[in-house]
């Protein structure tokens, strides 16, 4: 597999990091590097291998349907980048 | 005082021969002089740990002491400490002070022991030689030119510096058993649900596991008592029964199989490296144990594995940082996406990003069974690996790292290579398995070597004697580092 200028700019713009130019190129370079190394994993015919995606097989515990947690707004908000009336502020999203 | 074990340094205060809030300012002093050179610390306020030792006083002189009572340790900045600033070495959360405390830190606090100091790391734990960090690269203190390891450099360099007692660190892929190795320091990663990761800052939340970083196993034991249990808050803690890590520590080896799996062994290995472990090899025959060839035939292809499943992992968790519960955003920007875009890639450095964009690409729509599905498959056969060979052996050793420490910018303008380096502690994380770094010896240059030990699950206990035992009848652990500008 060999990775493109355009892949790369689909995936950053996927993860959401912006990205120039040149800067694209370089990931481009690495990128590629590191996609040359993960191919040996191809080799490996893993048909009929169940995925292992945890190393413990653990079962998601439930809880009481009670409150656990108290009300920390306050202190959850005072690390926000732009807070106002208890509410985060972002950008405009509807016209 | 510097040398001290937490054992002897629990019965000086004990026994009121040195109080907590002395044996902290001795630290502070210590860091004071000697961090410039190193850069082990992110973030140190002598005012908060003071004020924790004078509560450890008085909480020692009301008689209600446990065990680590006023011993100051250093935490990793990866675990969220209220009203610390919990950075995890990145500028996108350079200005974040913690809102409330990880398990770990609530546990130490609980114990009375003094928080010394946050320390350096790869940003968001990502890198093997601590030269990611927004905050600068840690230096290796037998020898500043080169790195400390990765990811929990900070803390190793601390540990062996003497700049503290004992640290805290974090291992996904061998970040605290690589940096151990590198410095000459003791280190464990336990199995993988031992350690709550509750407020510890997530990087690959199936592989990610906190542990102890200090100078003796002993110590380690000691720390692993207050660290481990049960945590309801983290979804992947184990429920099992509190254990005493130390229980072990004075059973004889006689009859302990130790495994060598030969692909440790094979191309690769510095030369200087593979004499000091055939070295300690050695002394375990004399205290008793016997050696086995064993074979791990899947350890290749750890390495492409890891690097397919930890990206993912990243790439998922790290979608958090936005810009706008918390953390950087861009000064400038125009619509929603272009904030995101913005403070993202200001935010992150370079090996994050790009370990985003990994894993972003292994989750998209037409790669993810070739790619994520696979690498998953494979991680089931490397688990294999272990199984099979624990049927052979009671623990298995090898080299920690491939080679002693290299240069600062020697790998950083290299990824792959850099990822190379990780290829004997990466399996261990994958399978989930407890491992350890134990100082061996020096190589050429006189920088230290690490042994690894890997055990089976919940072996911690058995290797941490395995570890002691040696370190009864050897004293590579307690070498240090001449320091410049020391006095």
């Amino acid at each position: 597999m060999s990775l493109t200028l355009d892949d790369v700019k689909r995936i950053a713009h996927l993860a959401r990091i912006e990205v120039g130019e040149s800067e694209a190129q370089a990931y481009l370079a690495q990128l590629s590097s590191i996609f040359g190394l993960v191919e040996e994993m191809q080799a490996v015919d893993t048909s009929g291998i169940e995925p292992m995606a945890h190393a413990q097989d653990v079962v998601l515990r439930l809880r009481e349907d009670v409150v656990s947690e108290p009300n920390r707004r306050e202190a959850c908000q005072a690390v926000a980048p732009q807070v106002e009336a208890g509410l985060y502020l972002v950008p405009k999203v509807i016209e | 005082m510097l040398n001290a074990s937490l054992k002897e340094l629990s019965a000086l205060l004990a026994g009121k021969k040195i109080s907590s809030f002395e044996l902290t300012q001795t630290f502070l002093k210590r860091i004071n002089e000697l961090n410039p050179a190193l850069n082990a610390f992110i973030t140190v306020d002598a005012e908060k740990s003071l004020a924790q030792a004078r509560a450890a006083d008085e909480r020692i002189a009301a008689g209600q002491a446990d065990l680590l009572t006023g011993i100051p340790f250093a935490q990793k900045d990866i675990f969220c400490a209220q009203d610390w600033l919990s950075t995890c070495g990145s500028k996108m959360l350079a200005n974040f002070s913690a809102p409330y405390d990880a398990h770990v830190i609530e546990q130490f606090n609980r114990a009375g022991a003094v928080n010394l100091g946050k320390t350096n790391m790869d940003e968001f734990a990502m890198g093997s030689s601590n030269e990611t960090s927004f905050f600068g690269k840690v230096k290796n203190p037998w020898d500043v030119s080169r790195v400390p390891g990765g990811s929990s450099g900070g803390s190793a360099a601390a540990v062996a510096a003497r700049l503290c007692p004992a640290a805290t660190g974090t291992d996904t892929g061998g970040s605290i058993r690589q940096p151990a190795a590198l410095v000459g320091i003791t280190g464990l990663k336990p199995t993988y649900g031992t350690v709550s990761r509750y407020g510890m800052i997530a990087f690959a939340s199936s592989l990610d596991q906190a542990g102890p970083m200090a100078r003796s196993a002993e110590d380690c034991a000691l720390m692993m008592n207050v660290m481990a249990g049960f945590d309801s808050r983290d979804s992947t803690s184990l429920e099992r029964e509190k254990e005493d890590y130390t229980r072990d520590l004075n059973q004889p080896l006689k009859g302990l199989r130790i495994g060598l799996p030969k692909e440790y062994f094979a191309e690769g290995l510095a030369a200087d490296v593979a004499k000091a472990v055939e070295a300690a090899l050695s002394e375990y025959r004399k205290l008793g144990a016997e050696t086995v060839d064993i074979s791990l035939p899947n350890t290749r292809l750890s390495i492409p594995v890891y690097y397919v499943l930890a990206p993912a992992e990243a790439s998922s968790n790290l979608a958090r940082y936005d810009g706008v519960r918390y953390g950087y955003r861009a000064p400038e920007y125009g619509d929603l996406t272009d904030m995101y875009q913005k403070s993202r890639a200001q935010g992150f450095g370079p090996e994050v990003k790009r370990r985003i964009m990994i894993g972003t690409y292994v989750l998209s729509a037409g790669y993810y069974d070739a790619y994520y599905i696979q690498a998953q498959k494979l991680r089931r056969l490397i688990a294999q690996d272990f199984e099979t060979a624990f049927k052979q052996c009671d623990v298995i050793m090898g080299p920690t790292a491939p080679t002693t420490a290299f240069k600062l910018g020697e790998k950083s303008d290299d990824p792959v290579s850099m990822y190379l380096s990780d290829i004997y502690t990466i399996a261990v994380n994958l399978a989930g398995l407890p491992g350890m770094s134990v100082p061996c010896g020096f190589g050429d240059n006189g920088l230290p070597v690490g042994l690894q030990i890997v055990g089976n699950y919940f072996a911690e206990a058995k290797m941490l004697n395995v570890a002691h035992q040696y370190q009864l009848a050897t004293d590579w652990h307690q070498r240090m580092p001449l320091l410049h500008g020391e006095g």
